[in-house]
């Protein structure tokens, strides 16, 4: 079986392909992205926006960005999509067995050396840049991580394509002793900048608001430039029998068979005999 | 594309390097078992080896589990597969379509060539031709079609999308996936 690890296998194939004969490779989904975190008087608030790019194309108009590392630390993700998935999930089960093998519930500074390490590894190959932002017992923490494995420590955070319109709010608006109400309007006023600014920005506000022993996810917080405001009314009706069809399978799901009277049948066997 | 308690699976058939066709009838929509159809679109030889390659590792599963597969479980296992190979990829984009759960709820995944999954509640596209389906299924699609209707839907998407590809055509075969089984029609399309 597989050992841990990548498999680079096909890598010589693909070099070859994409050289000599010119192969179209498929698109990976980025995550163009505005995500942000502040740090407020109890706690620390994440946002991300929704959208998944592919190219020009919006791949996921409603993903999520924002993934747990453990019940009280979570992290926003921005770049390659499986990139981010990936890692936070390979954190989340370091760190996992790592409480479970200490008894100690997980600090954020640990979750933040082990991606930073991780990421270290591959020398930006693995292209995620991540918000991370936990409370643990020695109170909240806001990290930003680079995908070569630099991080920085601050008390408002801004990545992402649309970092730039989010900081710019950020900024404006950020002061050491805002509330929780203060914090997740400042951020939500963020995300929405990136949304409006930033083209690889898109879709609804998440919010994450973490707090000692406490977290509250606000999925789908901001729908307003979601909803389709022209979409026609009435649905387009295909009438049964407009495709014309060539030919035609049915497989049916085969029923399970129910054995009845099976000891009945064994007896009367054996008393033959 | 997902309707109410049924989903569907279309794609063409044509198997070409670049602008040369070389077969008409390359199917590339595979049934993982009762509850769970598989797509592929890409480099044919990725296809064809990852076909075997969950072929194998369902059959080990069903051994092992003494179950069948849940559709989410395949899918979280198709990316694992792709991103085991992040550099260095399979040059493949797969659509998982199936009914999860005792409640016969549709469930729909597309993931890009690493394994980033999308799950979606109303339709996922691929392949050449995925710009023009978008467009076209984004009009169509509407929520909790009957099977019937939702087969309608899915083949004029499928043959609109692929009078407007060169590299798409030659034969198409959609199939709706019920509670009470699937139903696999072959539509005719331009030979062009």
């Amino acid at each position: 079986m597989q050992k841990g690890g990548f498999n680079f296998d096909l890598y010589q194939r693909n070099v070859e392909l994409i050289e000599k004969n010119n192969y179209k490779v498929p698109k990976t989904t980025k995550t163009g992205t505005t995500i942000v975190g502040v740090v407020f008087s109890d706690g620390v608030v994440l946002g991300a926006d929704t959208r998944a790019t592919s190219g020009p194309i919006v791949a996921d108009p409603n993903c999520e960005k924002i993934h747990k590392i453990s019940d009280y630390i979570w992290c926003a993700g921005a770049g390659t999509a499986a990139d981010t998935e990936n890692t936070t999930g390979m954190i989340s089960l370091q760190l996992e067995l790592l409480s479970l093998s200490t008894g100690r519930s997980p600090r954020v500074r640990t979750a933040l050396t082990l991606l930073k390490n991780f990421l270290f590894r591959y020398h930006g190959y693995i292209s995620a840049a991540l918000v991370l932002g936990g409370v643990d017992f020695t109170g909240p923490h806001l990290h930003m991580i680079h995908p070569h494995g630099s991080t920085s420590t601050l008390p408002y955070i801004s990545m992402g394509s649309g970092s730039l319109a989010a900081m710019a709010v950020l900024e404006t608006g950020y002061n050491s002793k805002m509330g929780e109400e203060d914090a997740k309007s400042l951020v939500h006023q963020a995300i929405l900048s990136g949304i409006l600014n930033d083209l690889g920005s898109g879709g609804n506000v998440d919010l994450c608001v973490i707090k000692h022993k406490s977290m509250e996810f606000f999925r789908n917080v901001d729908t307003t430039n979601s909803k389709r405001k022209f979409r026609k009314k009435l649905p387009y009706m295909f009438k049964s029998g407009s495709t014309k069809i060539l030919e035609k399978e049915i497989e049916e799901k085969m029923r399970k068979m129910e054995i009845v009277n099976e000891k009945e049948s064994q007896i009367e066997e054996l008393e033959e005999l | 594309m997902a309707g109410k308690n049924c989903v569907a699976i279309a794609g063409d058939t044509r198997f070409g390097v670049r602008n040369q066709t070389v077969a008409l009838d390359s199917n590339r929509i595979f049934k993982i078992n009762n509850r769970t159809l598989f797509g592929m679109t890409g480099l044919n030889t990725d296809i064809l080896t990852l076909r075997e390659s969950f072929k194998f590792q369902m059959n080990l599963y069903n051994l092992e589990e003494e179950r069948e597969i849940s559709p989410k479980t395949f899918a979280h296992n198709v990316a694992q597969t792709l991103y085991s190979k992040r550099f260095g990829p399979y040059f493949i984009t797969p659509i998982i379509a199936g009914l999860e759960g005792e409640d016969y709820t549709p469930f729909l995944c597309a993931t890009d060539l690493i394994g980033a999954m999308e799950f979606p509640k109303s339709f996922v596209v691929a392949g050449t031709g995925e710009e023009s389906l978008m467009g076209v299924c984004e009009t169509f699609y509407k929520e909790n079609m009957e099977p019937d209707e939702l087969f309608e839907v899915v083949s004029q998407c499928l043959l609109a999308a692929v009078d407007r590809d060169a590299l798409s055509g030659w034969g198409s075969v959609v199939h709706v996936l019920t509670k009470d089984g699937i139903t696999t029609k072959r539509l005719r399309t331009r030979k062009d």
